[in-house]
């Protein structure tokens, strides 16, 4: 712990694999950190596991590498220096100037419901230095019933069953396209439910395109090997280009349409069959969450599947000095890579903060290419598994594209084709779509998809939002005043409403 | 939206116009902003002949277009927390009356009859019954729409400005884009902050800053808040010289039940990184006038850039030095309000009709008149 008013050498915010290894890390090699997770108890979206209230006997059934987990486990609690800030909700990420220290404001409670005067707490974090660990979150391209009952996230169901172990149904269909489909395959197979299809809308033939990548990565083969002999094993047999097109039922999801695609990922006419299922667990990839940078204007970079992520230098730093990434937020590559980035960032912040040469020499340059072969893999798979232009043919008019503010695709379209709308923002100013609860984490990828149909529209930039998270007015109004701004004695308009 | 009533207004009186953004409709200001209609907040002044002239015309504008542009006349309601606030406060309304303003004074006992859930020690405050709003992206596709749909209005989307193309004598025959040339004897600058470079384009100064605004937005709530209520607290202010002003935050909510708090006032450039103090007086100043609000949760924050000129006029008019150009830009924090009268001002121009008032002030070379500074 530093002392009380000084900032801490280094805030790791995100403690899933990445936050972790670097947390560890900087903290064995003896900086002051603060690790930083909304969620009551480490781990993140893969070492994901059941509260220890639950009591569950074997955490580890859903995880390969549990051991992994719990070795980063017991080193954080064996290191000294490391101040553990879970249930810390982090809504923006500031600093006065370049060179000044960070500072992170968090949600610390949710608030007494009953008491209008405690709109929950806030506090602020401030460091020398910053590891962004924030992963992803997944991307979903709507279709006709989506919104049903018993449709769920294929990330989703996988985070239901580590850490609730309740399943979706009894018959699910696992749909979409990428990697988490065969993990969330598997495990609802395992976990005891029938799975009668996995529909992947790519080829998968764009793995055989990077041999070498694939060469590099012995252990991702074996991942996906152990994926396809346990679906074998469970007689689930994945279909390629494929997708399900709509799903149909009165009060919950009955059953699905499976439509093939063409090479764009347009649906083919009268390729459709339906398929009977109680639930539906779909998915298009992750989307790093990138807002708490791209908001000061971190440079980005766009992957092959369309997502941005954060560029970053050789040693995982990213375009503003001071701030570095690892795992998801530097691009969708899975918790290997994560772990890699995280001990990798957290050696180059050390390095920077203590002045001396980033050693020992060899570990990392073993990290770096370990991290490199990863990347060009992750690389891979993002351009395989891109989701193809003609999706939206599968869009029906009335098909709601965001949920929260219930605007349907009919409505994206006009804006575009007869109101001027060419990029996402100008969409939400139009329709109100992404203007509700999720912010457009949900309805982005189709909206942006939407727009890109204007012949003269411009790429959609990154996401940028100020707040990562709702804020109470009264947190916000409770935090200490900043000193006031520069005096504009000659400015008689200063102080107007509006 | 300066851009579109301009075209919507010229389209009308028979011209043909094409409007040129290197973004989408609203892609600037106006969608980074908010969509208050207020006479309350001027002065008697220029502006507030300005902003009278538009509450007229925007009547009957909202009376034309659909009602997606979300016109709605609801009032404003300034309060006042000192006895110091509402003598300023009611000085200031007794001025505005006599030019043209309808406001009511309420004592602190009736405020409650205008908005329940006020703060309960509020001194008093002023009705300005005339005080609207709009949504301004979907105001300004609608005019632009209604435009394209009289035959003479073509809309250029995605397509930057790089040239104001001028004859020989000086006189402008167009503008280049990156797609090529667009002819025209008539060339509306209405790019609003961005309002300088362009100028410089034609060869002449027109000293427009950005100045940079946040707005908050709450998850919807049932209403809570029916006016656009806001405090008299940059009154005061501005009566005594205090140095250290500060910007009153507008309260409203709206018909879809999130509340819209705006906006901060700093001059950082063309910076968007949050600043979490101007959340902090918004916040604050909000929950001030409205407890409740404290357990609200601000789903998302935005920030934009007002077009200001040193003087906070705008730039309304052709400029002598360059025959052929016109500016609409530089509106500062009013430019939604004010975006009619300057369609029709412009418009009058470009068809040699008598303007509706008196241009002067807002002449575009005003500021190429007064000494460069050392
Ligand atoms: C829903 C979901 C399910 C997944 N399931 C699998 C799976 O079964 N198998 C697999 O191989 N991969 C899975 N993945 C991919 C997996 O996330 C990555 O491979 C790996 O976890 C990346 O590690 P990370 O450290 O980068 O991010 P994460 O593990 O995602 O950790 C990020 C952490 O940051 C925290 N965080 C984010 N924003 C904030 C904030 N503003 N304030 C405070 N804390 C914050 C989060 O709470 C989280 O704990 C899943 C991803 C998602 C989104
Ligand atoms: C936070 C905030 C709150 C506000 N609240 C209110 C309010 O309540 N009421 C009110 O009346 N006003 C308000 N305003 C002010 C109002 O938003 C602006 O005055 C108004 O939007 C200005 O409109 P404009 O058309 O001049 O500028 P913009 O909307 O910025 O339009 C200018 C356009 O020019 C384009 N452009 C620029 N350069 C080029 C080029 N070289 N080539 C092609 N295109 C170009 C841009 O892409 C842009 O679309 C607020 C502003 C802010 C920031």
């Amino acid at each position: 712990m530093p002392s009380p008013g000084d900032p801490y050498d280094v805030a790791v915010l995100g403690a899933g694999p990445a936050g972790l290894a670097a947390a560890v890390t900087a903290a064995e090699q003896g900086l002051t950190v603060a690790l930083l997770d909304a969620a009551q108890q480490p781990g993140g979206q893969y070492y994901r596991h059941p509260a220890p209230a639950a009591r569950a006997t074997r955490p580890d059934a859903l995880h390969h590498d549990w051991r992994v987990f719990a070795g980063l486990r017991e080193r954080l609690d064996a290191a000294e220096g490391v101040t553990r800030l879970y249930g810390h909700h982090v809504w923006s990420m500031t600093r006065e100037a370049p060179g000044s220290p960070w500072s992170l404001h968090a949600l610390t409670g949710e608030g007494d419901d009953d008491d209008a005067s405690a709109p929950g707490t806030g506090t602020t974090v401030q460091a020398r230095a910053m590891l962004l660990a924030t992963g992803s979150h997944e991307r979903h391209l709507p279709f006709p019933g989506w919104t049903l009952p018993g449709v769920v996230s294929a990330g989703g169901a996988q985070a239901m069953l580590k850490s609730g172990l309740a399943l979706p149904g009894t018959r699910v269909v696992v749909a979409g396209s990428g990697p988490l489909l065969l993990a969330a395959a598997t495990s609802l197979a395992a976990a005891g439910a029938d799975v009668p299809e996995v529909i992947e809308a790519s080829g998968y033939l764009g793995y055989a395109r990077h041999p070498a990548a694939l060469a590099a990565n012995p252990g991702k083969l074996t991942e996906a090997a152990r994926h396809g002999a346990a679906l074998l094993r469970h007689r689930v047999r994945p279909r390629t280009r494929s997708a399900v097109t709509e799903a149909h039922g009165a009060d919950r999801v009955e059953a699905v349409t499976v439509s093939r695609l063409g090479r764009d990922w347009r649906p083919v006419p009268g390729s459709e069959r339906r398929v009977a299922c109680d639930a539906l667990a779909v998915g298009h990839g992750l989307v790093p969450r990138t807002e708490l940078a791209t908001t000061l204007g971190c440079a980005t970079r766009r992957a092959a599947d369309g997502t941005y992520a954060l560029e970053l230098g050789p040693l995982q730093e990213t375009s503003l000095r001071g701030l570095w990434a690892a795992g998801e937020t530097s691009g969708v590559g899975g918790a290997q890579a994560a772990l890699v980035e995280g001990e990798l960032a957290a050696l180059a912040i050390t390095a920077r903060l203590t002045g001396r040469r980033p050693a020992p020499a060899r570990r990392l340059r073993a990290l770096r290419r370990r991290r490199d072969h990863l990347r060009a893999f992750a690389d891979a798979m993002a351009a395989a598994h891109a989701p193809g232009p003609g999706w939206t043919r599968w869009l029906g008019d009335d098909t709601e594209v965001c949920r929260c503010e219930e605007v349907t695709a009919a409505r994206v379209r006009e804006a575009v084709a007869d109101y001027g709308a060419r990029d996402p923002r100008s969409v939400k100013l139009l329709t109100r779509a992404g203007m509700g609860w999720c912010q457009g984490r949900v309805c982005g990828t189709a909206v942006a998809c939407l727009a890109a149909a204007a012949p003269d529209a411009t790429p959609a930039p990154p996401d940028r939002r100020l707040l990562a998270t709702p804020v109470p007015l009264g947190t916000l109004a409770s935090l200490t005043p900043a000193d006031p701004p520069p005096a504009a004695p000659d400015d008689p308009s200063e102080g107007h409403p509006s | 939206m300066i851009g579109a009533a301009c075209a919507h207004y010229a389209s009308r009186a028979g011209l043909h116009v094409t409007v040129v953004d290197r973004g989408p409709v609203a892609g600037g200001t106006t969608g980074a902003g908010e969509g208050n209609l207020l006479v309350s907040d001027k002065e008697p002044g220029p502006e507030l002949r300005l902003a009278l002239l538009s509450t007229r015309l925007w009547t009957e504008l909202a009376a034309e277009s659909p009602p997606d542009i979300e016109y709605e006349r609801k009032g404003g309601l300034v309060v006042a927390s000192t006895e110091a606030e509402l003598t300023a406060l009611r000085a200031l309304a007794a001025e505005q009356r006599r030019a043209g303003v309808t406001a009511a004074d309420v004592p602190a006992d009736r405020l409650a009859d205008h908005e329940p859930h006020l703060a309960p020690d509020l001194t008093g405050g002023c009705h300005y019954p005339q005080d609207a709003q709009v949504q301004p992206a979907l105001a300004a596709a609608h005019l632009l729409r209604a435009a394209v749909g009289t035959g003479r209005l073509s809309l250029r989307l995605g397509e930057e400005v790089t040239a104001v193309l001028t004859e020989k004598g000086g006189a402008v025959r167009g503008v280049r884009t990156a797609k090529g040339e667009i002819r025209a004897p008539h060339v509306v600058n209405a790019t609003g902050a961005w309002g300088g470079r362009l100028a410089r384009m034609a060869g002449v100064e027109l000293p427009i800053r950005p100045r940079r605004g946040f707005v908050l937005v709450t998850e919807p709530l049932p209403r809570l808040v029916r006016h656009k209520v806001y405090s008299a607290e940059y009154v005061a202010d501005v009566a005594s010289g205090s140095a250290a002003l500060q910007t009153s935050a507008v309260v409203e909510g709206t018909q879809a039940g999130p509340v819209l708090i705006g906006a901060s006032r700093e001059r950082v450039g063309f910076d968007r990184a949050l600043s979490v103090e101007a959340l902090r007086r918004l916040a604050s100043q909000a929950t001030r006038l409205f407890p409740a609000l404290a357990r609200a949760r601000a789903l998302r924050a935005y920030a934009g850039f007002r077009p200001y000129l040193p003087d906070h006029l705008p730039a309304i008019g052709p400029d002598p030095r360059v025959p052929g150009l016109l500016h609409a830009c530089g509106h500062e924090g009013a430019g939604i309000g004010l975006a009619p009268a300057t369609g029709l001002l412009i418009t009058g121009f470009l068809t040699e009709a008598e303007p509706p008032l008196d241009p002067s002030p807002f002449a575009p070379e005003r500021f190429a008149r007064e000494p460069a500074p050392p």
